[in-house]
């Protein structure tokens, strides 16, 4: 397909038109010079990190080795160990999940606006959620180990501290954007400050929540998969031991099971959620 | 001024009222057996992880302790009450916490080229079904398996040290990022698009110039969000010795070096505050530009 402007027909009109061609080239300097920062950041990084062609081609000629050794998957003996472990798996993270929303939700409702006018409460609830947010689900594990002992109950509570920190956090987003005009209109009618939260606020924010818990189960089950490796139960434990004796045909095989695993929970709960988000009042 | 209520009389009323009730006990209805239905697989799951509330209670004497213990000195002191001896390792852990940093912000600059090269391929709007389906089979594995399965692996494959946990976190990012850069390249106006390729234009350059111009921002806010996220992933990689500060929190929890753990992980939140507030305002600055 031949092109239906010449070349110098173009180069004519971006001469009659040169103020409009040159706007953005401040903008675009100010680009090239964000990306060249950023590029050699970069390289220095990769040298720092001890990045060398011969060790991407020794490494990645070892990753296909494994890769073959991994073929086909199969489980051996142990299947009914990797089953149970799954089930461990899911289990912390409904409980964790739950634990979490129970223990955020009565603190989010205090650590909103709209609710609870009070600065210094505020500030303080929400700076501790991003505290306890800020640190990972795995290092929460291995404190609560330390604390506990090693095994699920552990990762239970790591996993409820994690998300209380980031389940508070959101919850109280939302409650501080629900519609004002209900706990108005409840107030006019001579309702009390916990019949305004209760018939004005709370219908607009449940279906809300119930959706962002639904979800954080389903991001759970992914990380519950892996605090096993410092000890805290479930599919982890497995999967790092299989890793470090090279059984590679279960390794494979335990991969596998978690991703078909973590697709099916994905499947259900979203279509939870969309269900819930059907049923939305107002 | 006078305000009087209107009332239906009683005749209209009553089959009104009950139409509401008994909307309102089938709703009821409805609520109750599903939190029957959740409250008993939540038992189930308990008894199945041996979640048990009374050891947690009876237990609650140690745990405390464990958490104050974290904020004591060896000497017994408070830990504020002398932060020289508190943060006696700051030197090594800072050079630990900049490794930390750089991993992720290698991970994440090479993860969002991947996922902005595959982005294209795996959106309906602008690849074949083949292609399509290939690239997104892809993006799912990279960001289904954990980072830290992938650390595991990489640890084995290319040695110990903070190039294993780059890889990992490349990949996962890769995933993670491709997905989304995909929906907001699925999302974008096709007019542009059908503009270049009718004068003649290739797919590259229906994509230079009018797929990118739509797109970049939206990549550029997606990109600074993972930065974060990255981080607090690679201060983890270290517990299977792909570099990082996870190593020296692994070893001060496992030796029970209280302070040393608080120390730490203070450090970390710090840090995470600092990139979460750089983060906002950068985004701020974005979206002023357009």
């Amino acid at each position: 397909m031949s092109r239906l402007f010449a070349p110098e027909a173009v180069r004519q009109a971006a001469k009659r038109h040169s103020a409009m061609m040159r706007l953005g080239d401040a903008n675009r300097r100010y680009m090239a010079g964000i990306a060249a920062f950023a590029f050699v950041v970069l390289c220095l990084g990769l040298v720092e990190a001890e990045f060398s062609v011969a060790r991407m081609i020794v490494g990645a000629s070892r990753l296909g080795d494994f890769a073959i050794l991994m073929m086909p998957p199969d489980p051996g003996k142990s299947l009914h160990l990797y089953v149970f472990a799954m089930i461990d798996t899911l289990g912390i993270a409904l409980l964790g999940t739950v634990i979490a929303a129970t223990l955020a939700f009565p603190l989010a409702i205090l650590a909103s606006r709209n609710v609870l006018p009070i600065w210094f409460v505020r500030f303080f609830l929400r700076r501790s959620f991003d505290t306890v947010r800020g640190v990972e689900t795995l290092i929460w594990a291995l404190i609560w180990i330390s604390a506990v002992g090693m095994g699920p109950f552990a990762g239970v509570l790591a996993m409820a501290t994690a998300d209380f920190g980031a389940l508070g956090k959101l919850f109280a987003e939302t409650i501080e954007t629900a519609d004002q005009r209900p706990v108005e209109g409840i107030r006019s009618t001579g309702g009390t400050a916990a019949q305004e939260f209760r018939y004005g606020v709370l219908p607009q924010v449940m279906p809300v929540i119930a959706g962002q818990v639904l979800y954080y189960f389903e991001s759970n089950t992914r990380s519950a998969t892996v605090i096993g490796i410092v000890g805290a139960g479930g599919i982890g434990l497995h999967l790092s031991e299989l890793i470090r004796t090279l059984e590679w045909q279960h390794v494979s095989f335990v991969v596998l099971m978690i991703l078909v695993v973590v697709a099916a929970i994905d499947f259900v709960s979203s279509h939870l959620r969309q269900m819930i988000g059907g049923q939305k009042p107002i | 001024m006078t305000v009087s209520l209107h009332h239906l009389p009683d005749r209209q009323l009553a089959p009104l009222l009950a139409a509401y009730c008994a909307a309102v006990a089938k709703r009821r209805l409805a609520f109750l057996l599903g939190s029957l239905v959740f409250v008993s697989v939540l038992v189930t799951a308990a008894w199945w992880v041996r979640f048990d509330v009374f050891l947690l209670v009876s237990r609650i004497g140690s745990i405390t302790s464990y958490f104050s213990r974290l904020f004591h000195l060896d000497s017994g002191a408070l830990v504020f009450t002398d932060p020289a001896d508190w943060f006696w390792g700051f030197t090594p852990w800072i050079k630990k916490l900049g490794e930390t940093l750089l991993i992720a912000y290698i991970g994440t600059v090479l993860g969002v080229i991947g996922g902005f090269c595959l982005c294209f391929l795996a959106a309906s709007n602008l690849s074949g079904s083949r292609t399509r389906w290939v690239a997104r089979r892809f993006l799912e594995f990279c960001r289904t398996v954990p980072e830290i399965v992938f650390a595991l692996i990489f640890v084995l494959a290319f040695g110990l040290g903070p190039m294993a946990g780059v890889l990992a976190l490349t990949i996962h990012t890769l995933g993670a990022l491709g997905k989304l850069f995909t929906e907001i390249v699925e999302n974008i106006d096709m007019k542009p698009v059908d503009g270049i390729l009718s004068t003649g234009g290739s797919w590259t350059e229906s994509i230079r110039y009018a797929v990118l111009p739509q797109v970049l921002s939206g990549f550029a806010t997606y990109g600074l969000l993972r930065f974060e996220m990255n981080f607090r992933g690679s201060s983890i990689m270290g517990f299977v010795g792909a570099g990082g500060i996870g190593q020296e929190l692994l070893v001060a929890v496992r030796k029970f070096y209280y302070s040393d753990v608080s120390a730490i992980l203070v450090m970390i939140i710090v840090t995470v505050f600092i990139l979460d507030m750089l983060t906002a305002r950068l985004l701020k600055r974005l979206s002023a530009l357009g």
